[in-house]
């Protein structure tokens, strides 16, 4: 069969690049990364200085785009957790409760003992894994809808953590536990490089091993994954596990950077945020195929947005309606119809004159 | 070549119901379909016929409005149309009912007949008249059924009967219907058969796809056969040999398969000692007490009729359903066996009978489908490197004749027989001991039915324990070397040697 021949003889001569081909081959990579940088550059149009960056006088480094990175820093962490969340077919609708707990464990432990802060900020992390565990073994051994399971630690969370500070904004003062929040290194800020780790440390755990297409095949079917042989009990266990991870460290970096546990706030409707930034980046609710770098640039677009309201000088009252029209904008350019209602009406057009 | 091309007389005297002009689609760099022309007569049956691949979906889909086309057009009753959707398609009077039908089945019948277009009244459906209507519907379809139970209440072909009579009711002219006997018995298909011929009567032309050729000849007026995308020709169904049909859809010789007797019967004793060995297992309501063995370089047959148990030996020993009683002996050791994880850890691989459901991972590659298994095998960290895993593909790829432009086309994008070929490699890739093989042929057409039954005889030769179920009985007589014949969750007898022949087991199910 000719089909089959075309197949396996491998092409000797490499093809010439092609920009179009290429383009239209990474179209899903092409329009959020395509987005952000307009977004970048409206902000651009918005502030003029938009793209400097100076020095501070404490050596810290001073722009939007730090500020942009920094900020978003949150954003990324709890994104790296959803992605793979979604990609095994669940939902972590806990994130923000999670936040709340260990930015409570961290902060009361700070404040009332003297325990070191390393070992604090471990028993924090700690306490994420196990919230992790408790939605993965609600999904994987009992079955419930992932929506339903993490909805509980939703609701119960922040009762837990109001507990833990029982019911105050519990403040600290620590140098070590608020270098998490707002610490440098060679000018930028602390949360630039926790994110830019987790991210590289998932992706090498992720990617670098067979977890990653194992996640993908379970999201996608995971009837035949278990005909395959996989233990897709372990698989989702480990997602919930990484996600409950990466909302503890964004706790830590959110308490750390007001000195204080605020139970009833902190991460608030951030696990929505989290959940905007994985489908921007193109991952499909419905799981199987993930995209974690994607969700990263979708993350990032959010906090771009914010950012830019807030140097527009626009009203607050704005912020949210101006971010929903963008994030609408960029989800119908990624929707095949949407844009094929364009190119349709242009062919015409063109086919006309 | 010398293919005659044969008009109706329809065909002289009237233009087509529904035609399609040097249609053409690419995917890529693929070209699924080629400058098709194709002619469907008011009151006809026309079947297209061609191997997995050969472009009868893709043709279907861009009538449909699934795809969108090229080049080329489509004409309705002489109209140029350009459906966007199946739902465009619909208006026009195109119904499609597809292999998975696409009814709701958590609706009633009657709510599932009329969804959409529901008589109202002051904004709330008049159940009782829907429910009426449908009775009288279904009624003229030859189906008594209480309409306003639930749909998946019924038998399959009962949803599909409930699916043509939407389409059909809805103002069809044409009705087309995709693989519709695929999960059908016998005398289902007959009654698919009457209420074709009915609907023919009434001046609706039927578009079919199967893979059955006997049911072609037993239903169809035309025939047309495509070809790795182009159209091949046009045939009365009447003056065309089966043998000459076939090697049309193959562009080759027919080397008969099925022809000959079993010749290897006395393979079976010469290995004593069994690889698999099972005693009483058993499970309520799913299967009595049943005992089997498999030795390497075997093939053993599980046949009877659908819903006799055969499916359900296969989940207890492949860990897929648990077991009440019985022990599962692998070299001789008994063996725990609770999930299909620890069948594969004791060398066993299944392929499931419902490929779609429990096979194919659709989205991901025909790479990352292929070595699925053997990388689950291997845990989490001992990961093949990508090098590795596209040896493995592009071997597999080439050894079994799987029809892709690369190894990292998404496997929901094959046609039904190249994903049983990806499923049979990502066993294959991570080498077990013994194979189970559920209805390896099942929907796929003849040039793929073939090469898959001589790799069931290769793979045996190479010293593979194999286990296979099969409807088809030619087949299994054809490679078994002992056949196990089960009827109402029951092992009736064993048949070895010169016993196993299609008049014997169908005789053992019969009588005993």
């Amino acid at each position: 069969m000719l089909e089959t021949k075309t197949a396996v003889e491998p092409t000797t001569a490499p093809t010439p690049f092609n920009l179009m081909q290429t383009l239209s081959r990474n179209r899903r990579f092409l329009f959020p990364v395509l987005a952000l940088i307009l977004i970048l550059i409206g902000n651009r149009l918005i502030s003029p200085t938009f793209f400097t960056i100076r020095v501070g006088p404490d050596g810290r480094l001073i722009g939007s785009l730090i500020d942009i990175l920094n900020r978003g820093a949150p954003t990324v962490l709890l994104a790296i957790g959803m992605t793979l969340v979604i990609a095994a077919k669940g939902i972590d609708l806990s994130v923000g409760a999670v936040i709340a707990i260990c930015g409570a464990v961290a902060a009361v432990l700070i404040s009332t003992t003297t325990l070191p802060p390393l070992l604090v900020i471990a028993i924090a992390i700690g306490a994420g894994i196990l919230c992790g565990l408790w939605n993965g073994i609600l999904v994987a051994l009992f079955d419930i809808q992932p929506i339903v399971a993490t909805l509980i630690l939703m609701v119960i969370g922040r009762g837990i953590a109001q507990l833990i500070t029982e019911g105050q904004i519990t403040t600290f003062s620590n140098e070590s536990l608020e270098f998490v929040g707002t610490g440098l290194i060679g000018g930028f800020p602390f949360p630039i490089f926790l994110s830019v780790i987790v991210v590289a440390l998932v992706w090498l755990l992720i990617r670098s091993t067979a977890i990653g297409m194992l996640i993908e095949s379970v999201g996608a079917n995971d009837r035949a994954s278990f005909y395959a042989g996989i233990d897709a009990t372990k698989i989702k266990l480990l997602v919930y596990i990484i996600s409950g991870i990466c909302a503890a460290i964004t706790g830590l970096i959110i308490t750390a950077d007001i000195k204080g546990a605020d139970a009833n706030n902190a991460g608030l409707w951030k696990e929505l945020d989290a959940i905007l930034a994985v489908v921007i980046g193109g991952t499909a609710l419905t799981g199987g195929r993930f995209y974690l770098i994607m969700s990263v640039v979708g993350a990032l677009i959010i906090q771009s947005i914010q950012t830019g309201i807030y140097i527009s000088g626009l009203p607050p009252t704005f912020n949210l309606i101006v971010q929903a029209v963008v994030i609408l904008a960029i989800l119908f350019l990624q929707s095949e119809d949407f844009r094929r209602l364009f190119t349709g009406a242009w062919a015409k057009l063109r086919r006309q004159s | 070549m010398g293919f005659r091309e044969l008009m109706s007389d329809a065909a002289e005297k009237q233009t087509p119901v529904l035609q399609t002009s040097k249609l053409t689609k690419w995917f890529g760099p693929v070209r699924a379909l080629y400058d098709v022309d194709f002619n469907l007569y008011a009151g006809e049956v026309h079947a297209v016929l061609g191997e997995n691949g050969a472009g009868k979906s893709t043709l279907v889909k861009l009538i449909t409005g699934v795809y969108r086309k090229d080049s080329g057009a489509i004409l309705l009753e002489g109209q140029a149309i350009e459906p966007h959707s199946p739902h465009e398609a619909q208006a026009y009077g195109i119904s499609t009912v597809y292999q998975e039908i696409n009814l709701i089945p958590t609706l009633s019948v009657a709510e599932n007949l009329f969804l959409g277009r529901q008589p109202m009244r002051m904004g709330f459906i008049k159940t009782g008249e829907i429910n009426s209507r449908a009775k009288a519907l279904l009624k003229t379809y030859n189906l008594d059924i209480d309409a306003s139970h639930t749909l998946s209440a019924f038998s399959v072909a009962v949803q599909q009967i409930v699916a043509i009579a939407r389409g059909v009711d809805m103002s069809a002219k044409v009705l087309i219907l995709d693989e519709p006997t695929s999960s059908l018995d016998a005398h289902e298909v007959q009654l698919l058969f009457e209420i074709m011929r009915s609907l023919k009567a009434r001046g609706i032309s039927i578009l079919l796809i199967t893979h059955f050729l006997n049911q072609v000849y037993e239903i169809s007026d035309r025939i047309t056969v495509l070809r790795n995308g182009e159209k091949i020709g046009e045939y009365l169904a009447a003056s065309l040999p089966k043998r000459e049909l076939v090697s049309l859809m193959l562009g080759r010789e027919l080397v008969s398969v099925t022809d000959e007797g079993n010749t290897n019967g006395k393979a079976a004793h010469q290995n004593e000692r069994s690889f698999l060995q099972v005693e009483g297992i058993a499970r309520r309501g799913m299967l009595e007490p049943l005992d089997l063995s498999v030795a390497k370089g075997e093939i053993v047959g599980l046949a009877g009729l659908l819903g006799s148990g055969r499916t359900e030996t296969a989940k207890l020993i492949f860990g897929v359903e648990q077991k009440d009683i019985g022990t599962i002996y692998v070299k001789g050791q008994k063996t725990t066996i609770r999930s299909p994880r620890q069948a594969i850890g004791q060398g066993f691989g299944m392929c499931p009978e419902d490929r779609k459901i429990d096979g194919i991972i659709p989205e991901l590659s025909v790479r990352e489908n292929i070595i699925l298994a053997l990388q689950a095998k291997r845990g989490w960290f001992k990961t093949l490197s990508r090098k590795r895993q596209e040896e493995i593909a592009v071997e597999m790829i080439e050894a079994m004749r799987i029809v892709t432009p690369d190894s990292t086309k998404p496997v929901g994008q094959l046609s039904g027989g190249n994903q049983q070929k990806v499923i049979l490699a990502r066993w294959l890739a991570s080498q077990p001991e013994l194979l189970i093989l559920d209805e390896p042929t099942r929907g796929i057409d003849v040039g793929a039915h073939a090469e898959i039954i001589q790799l069931i005889k290769r793979l045996c030769a190479d010293g593979l324990a194999l286990l296979v179920i099969s409807s088809e009985l030619a087949e299994i007589v054809e490679y078994s070397h002992r056949v196990v014949v089960l009827r109402d969750r029951k092992k009736l007898t064993e048949l070895t040697g010169d016993d196993i022949s299609e008049q014997m087991i169908m005789h053992t199910i019969a009588e005993s």
